[in-house]
């Protein structure tokens, strides 16, 4: 009997049951006596399949996930593909056809600078397209019944209004509830249409990456487009060398004719106007979204500022790029158990301690008219879709042989 | 008598009255922080300056977590410049920060709490949201 007992001497015994060991240590526990009842235990790879073991084989979400949860991303990833064809494309043509002659007749510090650079930009277009950009998990539904009943308390007959309002640094800002999460948004978040996820401080939706651009992997995207900028002005550079020392020797036809000369001349003037966009938004302390609404443009009053942003640009600049990195706040590879409350279902509210996948979609609630669904991520990569629609026109390399 | 009971049958010794939810308070932009306004259910429960010094300090943890100092720009320098693969074999001062509130969230359930048949959630384990409190039913045990 006192086993049990971890109470201060003069507390009342009823409460020595509850347990205050959090669920994440409680897994041996579980595991061991689900073994006891006689079901099969979790680690039995044979019937994965049947019964879901981690956290990310039942997320609401519209998203894909590989190596065991580790690996997060959008549902259409052929872009990405794309993406990473070219770029291996491009600097694989460099380092075979260009390098050997510029490593010889110039420096072979130009081959080394380009496998850094090309090694950074690989590392952070895989950094950028792999990790939770900053998911906001839904509510459960003890969460949800509870913002319910709050929000019901507010209004009588009409709908009662989904929106809260919050002043931020003498700036007031609207706090949208997300009818498929079942919360309220927290500022500068928004949700995504593509990945069905509410996500914070929600920049686009890159189709190039593969992946939501928010809070947790914006300056991983930033670095990414940074460091291939360099690459291409690199790569585009010494092929320009190459062919001109090349045809100072052998003249420029037959320079043309031994060798294969790639020319990146689009790609260049794109990704270089990226970086450049995403370092004023940096420097400003705004997102796409944002910046495309034009939310804290001056032409929305004369008293409408940024409260976010730090008042200058060195310290925006530092706070988005060597700011503390959050952690993910969805347990991706965490153990499924069966106490542990599952998020809000569709309709009838069952959650709980089922292991079904749940297929989430935007509903309304109690008859509320489809104008109050309002999902912010409406802005998917506007500028990278524009730069996909000149670039899928315009070759991105060609060669002249 | 010796008895060893499983997360399960414990839970469901003490049966679940109700659950309070402290929301975000965005006052301060869009740093975790969480409202101190004491909730009309635990009026009862306990004490209105234990439950604000909870939260402040709570407050107070994850402000140190999301600080701009000196240290955090020189993890964030040094994680670039290896192309973060330092994080592999570090943990971020994040993390740090909140395995520092996973521990002071249980010592208060284990202290405060619990003997009062309340129950904090670490937020983390709510996507940061909510403190969730849960209040179990005052029922008297015979063991």
């Amino acid at each position: 009997m006192s086993q049990i007992q971890h109470a201060v001497p003069d507390a009342p015994i009823r409460y020595t049951q509850i347990c205050t060991r959090s669920s994440s240590c409680s897994s041996p526990q579980t595991s061991s006596s689900a073994a006891a009842a006689g079901t099969e235990p979790p680690s039995c790879t044979g019937h994965r399949g049947r019964t879901p073991r981690r956290k990310w084989q039942v997320f609401p979400g519209r998203n894909r996930f590989y190596c065991d949860g580790r690996v997060m991303m959008a549902r259409q990833t052929g872009v990405f593909y794309l993406t990473l064809v070219l770029i291996l494309l491009t600097s694989g043509l460099f380092f075979a056809f260009d390098c050997p002659y510029l490593a010889s007749n110039l420096s072979p510090a130009i081959p080394a600078v380009g496998a850094v650079l090309f090694v950074f930009v690989m590392g952070m277009l895989f950094r950028a397209s792999f990790s939770d950009p900053g998911v906001l998990p839904r509510a459960t539904p003890d969460e949800a019944a509870d913002l319910e009943r709050q929000i019901d308390s507010t209004g009588c007959s009409k709908p009662p209004p989904r929106t809260r309002e919050v002043l931020i640094n003498g700036q007031t800002v609207k706090l949208k509830y997300c009818f498929t999460c079942k919360i309220f948004r927290p500022p500068r978040a928004s949700h995504c249409s593509l990945c069905d996820n509410c996500v914070e401080r929600f920049d686009h939706h890159c189709p190039w990456v593969g992946n939501c651009v928010g809070r947790r992997n914006y300056r991983f995207f930033y670095l990414f487009i940074l460091s291939l900028s360099f690459l291409t002005i690199f790569i585009f550079a010494f092929v320009i060398t190459h062919v001109v020392l090349r045809s100072n020797r052998t003249g420029f036809l037959t320079t043309l004719k031994d060798s294969p000369v790639v020319v990146c001349f689009f790609s260049v003037w794109s990704i270089v106007g990226l970086s450049g966009f995403h370092t004023y938004l940096i420097s400003s302390n705004q997102t796409t979204n944002e910046d495309i609404k034009g939310t804290w443009s001056k032409k929305e009053g004369k008293d409408n500022y940024n409260p976010y942003s730090y008042g200058n640009v060195l310290t925006n600049c530092c706070a988005a790029l060597c700011g503390p990195l959050p952690p993910s706040l969805i347990d991706r590879r965490g153990l499924i158990q069966a106490d542990t409350p599952q998020t809000a279902h569709q309709s009838n509210g069952t959650g709980g301690g089922s292991y079904a996948p749940t297929q989430l979609h935007s509903h309304m609630v109690g008859g509320y008219h489809p104008g109050w669904l309002q999902h912010g991520g409406g802005t998917s990569c506007q500028f990278c879709c524009f730069h996909a629609a000149k670039i899928s026109f315009v070759p991105l390399t060609f060669y002249i042989y | 008598m010796a008895e060893t009971h499983s997360l399960q049958d414990m839970r469901q010794q003490a049966a679940v009255a109700a659950k309070v939810f402290i929301q975000r308070d965005y006052s301060n932009g869009t740093m975790c922080q969480f409202q101190t306004k004491f909730p009309s259910e635990l009026e009862t429960k306990i004490d209105k300056q234990q439950f604000e010094e909870t939260i402040r300090t709570l407050n107070n943890l994850y402000a140190e977590a999301e600080k701009l100092g000196s240290q955090s720009l020189i993890e964030g320098c040094l994680a670039c410049l290896t192309a973060y693969t330092v994080f592999l074999c570090m943990e971020t001062h994040y993390e740090k920060v909140l395995k520092k509130i996973a521990k002071y969230i249980q010592e208060q359930n284990d202290k405060i709490y619990a003997p009062r048949g309340l129950l904090l959630t670490d937020p983390i384990e709510r996507g940061l949201r909510v403190i969730e409190i849960t209040i179990y039913e005052d029922r008297s045990f015979s063991r």
